[in-house]
């Protein structure tokens, strides 16, 4: 039999897996009536702390909250996690570093999603590999810490394009660490023009009620969608 | 580092791909990687070749387009590509825009191959 050379096109998203199950889940979010946001971070940013803290009080406020998070080895910031009272699961994901539709999927199995308002995925702490993975989440939220520098996310463009919101964490450091708040956001304009940035502080509570205010509107408006 | 999860995917949708449309060699992979699409393309070519041992695409050519990133320039009313992905400013008149039109494809496009003569397409 001769063989002949031939090109075929394809056209195929090489994450096509991840984004089918990413759609399924947000379909199953959707309609549950959940509110799904996806935090991603470097690592030590303080997305567990600044999450406890938004779970206590949304819990405190009277709305359902539960977690997953994403960790390579310990379960030690689901713990921290379960001090806000929310229902919290942990992924192990061993060496991965970032969190995939399927990981999230058999993470929440079990769970009445009916019976939840809001629910928040922590992804692995990492500014390069979640980017390239959607959750079937409904907003993705950027957080980086005043330590990291005022040009972090000029140097992590993806990411940060990705998002949704971007959090400053540890606000109550700015001024110990000489953070300027106008070359931030400067950064951030550089390479997401447009989107809002949160200043917070976890042990303070700065910000705290903002980011807060921002959830309930965007829950409301999934809703109404 | 998350090449290489993504190079055995990129596989398997080839391998996939070259049974269903009957290719019994394939000779070349041909990817788009967008400016954004978070892939660094070295990363990537050294993932392939691993990913690639064994299968039915071992020594097929790993062809790698870059994607530009493409903004819309709400001043211009155009889509404006940028030389680079910071700034996310408009190239000709310099407004900021963060409305992305192109440059977060991660896209196997096309395979090239040999197919039996009277092979289906």
């Amino acid at each position: 039999m001769t063989m002949t050379p031939r090109i075929v096109e394809i056209r195929q998203n090489v994450l096509k897996k991840n984004d089918l199950l990413a759609r399924e889940l947000r379909e199953r979010f959707r309609t549950a009536g959940v509110y799904v946001v996806n935090l991603v971070s470097a690592p030590g940013a303080g997305k567990t702390t600044a999450l406890t803290e938004l779970m206590r009080r949304l819990a405190g406020a009277g709305w359902r909250v539960a977690a997953v998070v994403g960790d390579l080895a310990t379960d030690n910031d689901a713990e921290r996690l379960r001090a806000s009272g929310a229902a919290v699961r942990q992924i192990t994901t061993g060496t991965v570093c970032h969190l995939e539709a399927e990981m999230v999927a058999r993470a929440i199995e079990g769970w009445d999603l009916g019976s939840l308002d809001f629910l928040f995925i922590e992804n692995v702490g990492n500014l390069v590999c979640p980017a390239s993975y959607d959750l079937g989440e409904n907003e993705r939220a950027v957080l980086f810490s005043v330590t990291e520098g005022e040009d972090k996310p000029e140097k992590y463009p993806t990411l940060i394009n990705s998002a949704d919101l971007a959090v400053v964490t540890k606000i109550d450091l700015a001024e110990a660490v000489g953070f300027d708040r106008r070359r931030f956001q400067e950064a951030v304009e550089r390479v997401r023009p447009g989107i809002e940035v949160l200043e917070i502080s976890a042990r303070t509570g700065a910000g705290l009620d903002r980011w807060l205010e921002r959830l309930l509107a965007g829950r409301a408006a999934a809703r109404v969608r | 580092m998350h090449e290489l999860s993504i190079a055995h995917q990129l596989v398997e949708l080839a391998v996939e791909n070259a049974d269903r449309m009957g290719l019994r060699r394939v000779t070349a992979l041909h990817v788009r990687v967008g400016a954004l699409s978070g892939v660094v393309q070295e990363a990537l070519r050294f993932a392939y070749d691993i990913a690639a041992a064994g299968t039915a695409v071992e020594g097929a050519r790993l062809i790698i387009e870059d994607v530009p990133v493409v903004i819309y320039c709400p001043a211009c009313r155009a889509e404006r590509s940028l030389p680079a992905p910071v700034p996310a400013r408009c190239p000709v008149c310099g407004t900021p825009s963060g409305d992305v039109r192109a440059g977060r494809e991660l896209e196997l496009y096309a395979l090239e191959g040999e197919a039996d003569e009277e092979g289906n397409r």
